[in-house]
């Protein structure tokens, strides 16, 4: 209805300035031959995205290396896009990956599905969850290879970081960690890892890593 | 919700007002449910309709006012709580919709309910599905005045493997601690402390000063012996920390391969928390407080897809909703039935599940290659066609027996009975793969088998009486336990038991014990005593599994019930065997409680089934499918989930499986029949197809199909079957067997004979009982640990004479040694007061597989001889 309305309105309302009509659309096309050009020469040329622009995510850690995320699933709760999937676990004394008694086991973020609007970052308890400005990796040609897995997403291990799984600073509790008491990784925790890895060496495992960066 | 007040025909009506509003409700009603009958919901936590009020949380305060003697309408001075407070005539109260001063009330109990609340929701399980959290969001303020340090305390505190508890999330409500005295029985945990620091805790002696005086021993020395395990608590407070270290009587099941994670903490009783009924204690804990280690971190609502179900396990037929991620069950929870188990489920039935989903469970055909003797994968029509040929040969070559479980759905079972009179066209079917006699089967032709809903649960509560006979109603049927418990409660039920020993459910029922030696309990059925329990009218008498190894009890029973005008009711013990004995899988009943020795029952049949005739021959019991597979008279046996271990001798199954020329087994794990079969056809669990069991009410207990799945479930596996076979029996469908069974309706015409009465055996030098344990080694609760650490210790029974007469000394802890020319068994000795020349075990606890080792059975003579000196905790 509405359609055939306008139709009507649009042949009806002509005059004589429709004479123009066919080439006024050269009109635009001349004018804009003057202005600025906004045309990037991307991938020739990269330009910095803004400083808060909506990039991969990535899973912060704490000082001392080890995972903020709780496995809460809240990121998953408040996506539009039902992109994540996480499973929480229980951290053990053998085991442990973050503070408290709870870490993200499996943590997928299936970027076929998200539209990156960052609900997700703003549900994170912890601020594990935050997005880099990181964009070209969102790329691929298989889907098993645009699901991006918790080792895709983890924080690079810095400089005073040990990776988990390792026990926390000795002496310290949970709130220590979120008030920023912790501030790096102490002996204990790497000489618990350095023993660690001569059990795992002995049962015939993996290396683990040291401290460092990636 | 439910209301809990009975609805009696004639109730007394009194009228108020809620929020201007005027109801009428029955005399007695709490506000609370006044308020819900006019959907206005006041906020609430430690009320539930099926606990006694207890005000303890204080969030559903109202403003109430009420006509004083002259008539005039006064205000009380303060909200009352309307949880508790009953509905008188007049009543004007208002709730937080139309009163600022009970919204006030309400928002400021919510602040100080969150003050020492630690706001973890992130990391807690509850969170989703937290009546904290959606309350505080609707009723709550938003903000907290409260600026100092909350109170904290370690957390979480293991009080037994399953049940975590998290102090600092409690909200006091003593939902919990209601449950488990009101319902359950089992007082496990108790508020302790004053003040800020009141928390629920575990009875340790630390705390609580309690004696270890138990009514019989668990252990005969316990007060002797050193501690000997450490508290198992993670950062308990110092005073748990010891008083729970003289931890050593728990159920710890470090043998026979199943492992356990933790130790169960100790009840007020000295017992360790081994409830049966704890999960629902996590269920209705308002918060986080209380969480399961099995579903811990697992999920999160929003995660779970909820299915209807029924429990799997017991005749009881709870129904359960199933929760499942991604094509797994995460968890399960008791369903609401009011008709059935109301709002409650035992451990079992909640946490039993992983059995289906282990690394021996079958996922394609598999057919023994002829060259090597493996068993190899195959297609599905290449495995029936094998399957198909070879019970044609084997029909030819003498007959093939079928042994279908008793834990199939109904159509299934019926699937069975139609497939081995169509096809194999014998009446060769038996569906007791248990302990089992001709006068329990002439007793279900009689008495059970096509009578439809008979007595019921709640029948059984509004009896003034009931007599279990062989039936230990805890262990055997937990919600017939929980039913009658709650109607003892209440007051004048009574409740006997025809049984050896008074077992712990059956103290807490208060019941009386009519103290039977196994076997004799035909005339303990006959006693004056029997008669006199049952003779107020509209007593019940429940027949337990038992039963089927006393000669002459069935007769007895029946006997009485006529002498006495009580109902009999039976109970079995497997979720299939009710529907099983509907559904014709019975040597000599077809469906609908037909039998085949009547002609007139044949052809109705026949032609209900589209064949000339169906086999007149009465058929053989398990037992003698059992001998004449053995003997070599039947050539094949199509079985289907039955574990030869439950066998009457289960060595003479293993040898019927392994001289059988072919054996085709259904199966959804790989078992022990699996080694002897030739073709394997995988069927799916219940939770991958849909279907309706017949509990032991005899209703129907229909549930749809969880989980996404190509399995197929025995009935259609057997209808392909039919077809290779070149008959069609037309029960493709998940529900055509039920619908088929029911349209078939039952028989009106004359039933099987009552069961004659056999003679009683002299028992031997000593007589033995068992029963099965609700947590035991049984197969379908493999996979769960957490769950086995609650299971009850197994131990060895014997009255203080017969132990004396053994040597047992006084003050020492011994073991015993229960032995006949099959086996032996070794327990730790309890003393209790039962029949002397009577030694009881569990029938298939850990360390106690009475049938596999043993061959013996309830009433069988045994040998006992003291093993030895040894320390129980050892
Ligand atoms: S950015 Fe948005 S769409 Fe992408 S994962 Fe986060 S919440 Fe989902
Ligand atoms: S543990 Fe849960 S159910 Fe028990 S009192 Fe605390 S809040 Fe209530
Ligand atoms: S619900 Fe009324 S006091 Fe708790």
């Amino acid at each position: 209805m509405a359609d055939h309305n306008s139709n009507e309105t649009s042949s009806d309302g002509g005059g004589w300035l429709s004479a123009f009509a066919p080439i006024a659309g050269f009109g635009v096309t001349f004018a804009t031959m003057f202005t600025k050009v906004v045309t990037e020469q991307y991938p020739e040329q990269k330009v910095p995205t803004a400083p808060r622009f909506h990039g991969r995510h990535q899973l912060n850690r704490h000082p001392d290396g080890l995972e903020k995320c709780i496995g809460c699933e809240l990121c998953a709760w408040a996506c539009p896009a039902d992109a994540i999937f996480v499973e929480g676990a229980d951290n053990t004394e053998e085991d442990r990956f973050s503070p408290g008694e709870r870490y993200g086991r499996v943590y997928q973020i299936n970027y076929l599905r998200c539209i990156l609007c960052g609900l997700c970052i703003e549900a994170c308890p912890t601020r594990a969850l935050t997005m880099t400005n990181e964009y070209e990796q969102l790329k691929g040609s298989t889907r098993a290879g645009l699901i991006f897995e918790k080792q895709d997403l983890l924080a690079p291990v810095l400089g005073g970081m040990i990776p988990a799984p390792h026990p926390m600073v000795p002496g310290t509790t949970e709130q220590d960690y979120y008030q920023g008491k912790v501030t790096q990784s102490v002996s204990e925790q790497q000489e618990w890892v350095d023993a660690r890895h001569g059990e795992d060496e002995k049962a015939g495992k993996v290396e683990s890593v040291k401290g460092g960066d990636r | 919700m439910t209301v809990t007040e009975p609805s009696k025909t004639a109730v007394d009506l009194v009228t108020l007002t809620i929020d201007g509003i005027e109801v009428s409700v029955p005399k007695g009603t709490l506000l609370i449910r006044a308020a819900e009958e006019l959907g206005i919901a006041i906020p609430r936590f430690c009320d539930h309709p099926l606990l006694a009020p207890a005000g303890a949380c204080r969030q559903c305060l109202v403003e109430v006012a009420m006509p004083d003697r002259e008539g005039n309408v006064r205000p009380m001075p303060k909200p009352q709580a309307s949880c508790t407070m009953t509905a008188t005539p007049g009543m004007v109260v208002k709730t937080q919709l139309t009163s600022p001063v009970s919204e006030k009330a309400q928002r400021g109990v919510m602040e100080l309910l969150l003050i020492n609340h630690p706001l973890d929701c992130p990391v807690c399980d509850k969170g989703g599905e937290c009546p904290l959290q959606n309350q505080a969001l609707a009723n709550g303020q938003g903000e907290s005045r409260f600026t100092e340090v909350k109170r904290t305390f370690p957390k979480p505190i293991r009080i037994s493997t399953q049940v975590l508890l998290d102090r600092e999330r409690c909200i006091l409500c003593q939902r919990c601690t209601r449950f488990s005295k009101e319902i359950a029985g089992d007082p496990f945990i108790d508020l302790q402390m004053r003040g800020a620091h009141q928390q629920i805790g575990t009875f340790s002696p630390g705390v609580l000063d309690f004696h270890v005086d138990l009514p019989y021993p668990v252990v005969r020395t316990s007060e002797e012996l050193e501690p000997t395990v450490e508290s198992q608590t993670q950062g308990s407070t110092k005073d748990e920390s010891r008083g729970a270290s003289h931890d050593h009587v728990t159920g710890t099941y470090a043998a026979d391969g199943i492992a356990t994670r933790g130790e169960a903490m100790l009840d007020e009783s000295g017992q360790p928390f081994a409830s049966y009924f704890s999960g629902n204690t996590i269920q209705i804990c308002p918060v986080g407080a209380l969480t399961g280690a099995a579903y811990r971190f697992r999920a999160r609502p929003f995660d779970l897809v909820s299915s209807k179900g029924v429990c799997e396990h017991c005749a009881g037929g709870c129904a359960l909703r199933v929760d499942h991620r991604r094509g797994k069950v995460a968890r399960r929870l008791a369903a609401e039935d009011s008709a059935v188990n109301e709002e409650w489920n035992c451990d079992k039935g909640r946490w039993a599940f992983t059995w289906s989903t282990g690394a021996d469970r079958l996922t394609h055909p598999l057919v023994r290659d002829p060259e090597t003797g493996e068993l190899e994968p195959v297609s599905w029509p290449y495995a029936l066609e094998v399957a198909a040929k070879g019970l044609l040969k084997a029909r030819e070559a003498g007959g093939v027996g079928v042994l279908p479980g008793g834990r199939l759905t109904v159509g299934d079972a019926y699937a069975y009975a139609k497939f081995a009179r169509v096809v194999l066209r014998t009446n060769d079917i038996d569906f007791r793969s248990r302990a089992h006699s001709a006068e329990e089967e002439a007793f279900l032709s009689h008495a059970v088998a096509g009578t439809g809903l008979g007595v019921t649960y709640a029948a059984l509560e509004a009896a003034p009486s009931v007599l279990l006979a062989g039936l230990e109603a805890e262990e055997e049927a937990a919600s017939v336990f929980l039913r009658l418990r709650k109607s003892v409660l209440k007051g004048s039920k009574k409740v006997y038991s025809i049984a050896p020993w008074a077992s712990r459910g059956l103290i807490k029922l208060s019941g009386s014990l009519l103290q039977t030696v196994p076997g004799q309990e035909a005339t303990a059925l006959g006693s004056a005593a029997a008669a006199e329990a049952v003779a107020e009218p509209g007593s019940i008498i429940l027949l337990g599994p038992r039963l089927t190894e006393s000669p002459g009890a069935y007769q007895a029973a029946l006997a009485l019930a006529a002498s006495s005008g009580a109902r009999l009711a039976w109970v079995p013990r497997r979720a299939g065997e009710r529907g099983a004995v509907e559904a014709g899988a019975l040597p000599g009943l077809l469906p609908g409680g037909r039998p085949v020795s009547d002609p007139a029952a044949r052809v109705d049949m026949a032609a209900a089934w589209d064949v000339e005739s169906l086999p007149s021959q009465p058929g053989r019991d398990a037992t003698r499918i059992v001998d004449a597979a053995a003997a070599g008279v039947l050539a094949g046996l199509l079985v289907g989930g039955v574990d030869p271990d439950d066998m009457p001798d289960p060595a003479a199954a293993r040898a019927a499986l392994e001289t059988a020329s072919f054996v085709v087994s259904l199966e959804v794990r790989a078992s022990a029949v699996t080694a002897y079969a030739d073709v394997v056809l995988p069927v799916a669990p219940p939770a991958e197809k849909g279907g309706t069991y017949l509990n032991w009410e005899g209703r129907h207990r229909e549930f749809p199909q969880a989980l996404t799945s190509d399995a197929l479930s025995d009935g259609e596996v057997l209808d392909s079957l039919a077809s290779e076979v070149g008959v069609w029996i037309g029960l493709r469908g998940e529900l055509s067997g039920t619908a088929e069974l029911a349209s078939l309706g039952r028989w009106e015409g004359a039933k099987a004979d009552r069961p004659e009465h056999h003679t009683v055996p002299v028992a031997g030098t000593t007589v033995l009982s068992t029963w099965s344990m609700l947590l035991d080694r049984g197969r379908l609760q493999d996979g769960e640990p957490y769950l086995a650490g609650t299971a009850h210790r197994a131990v060895a029974r014997m009255s203080p004479a017969t132990a004396a007469q053994l040597g047992v000394q006084k003050g020492i802890s011994s073991n015993v040694t229960v032995f006949n020319d099959r086996g032996e068994i070794t327990l730790p000795l309890a003393l209790t007061p039962m029949p002397d020349g009577v030694v009881w075990l569990p029938s298939n606890s850990p360390g106690s597989p009475v049938r596999s080792k043993l061959a013996a059975g309830n009433g069988d003579a045994v040998s006992v001889r003291l093993a030895g000196d040894q320390l129980m905790g050892a």
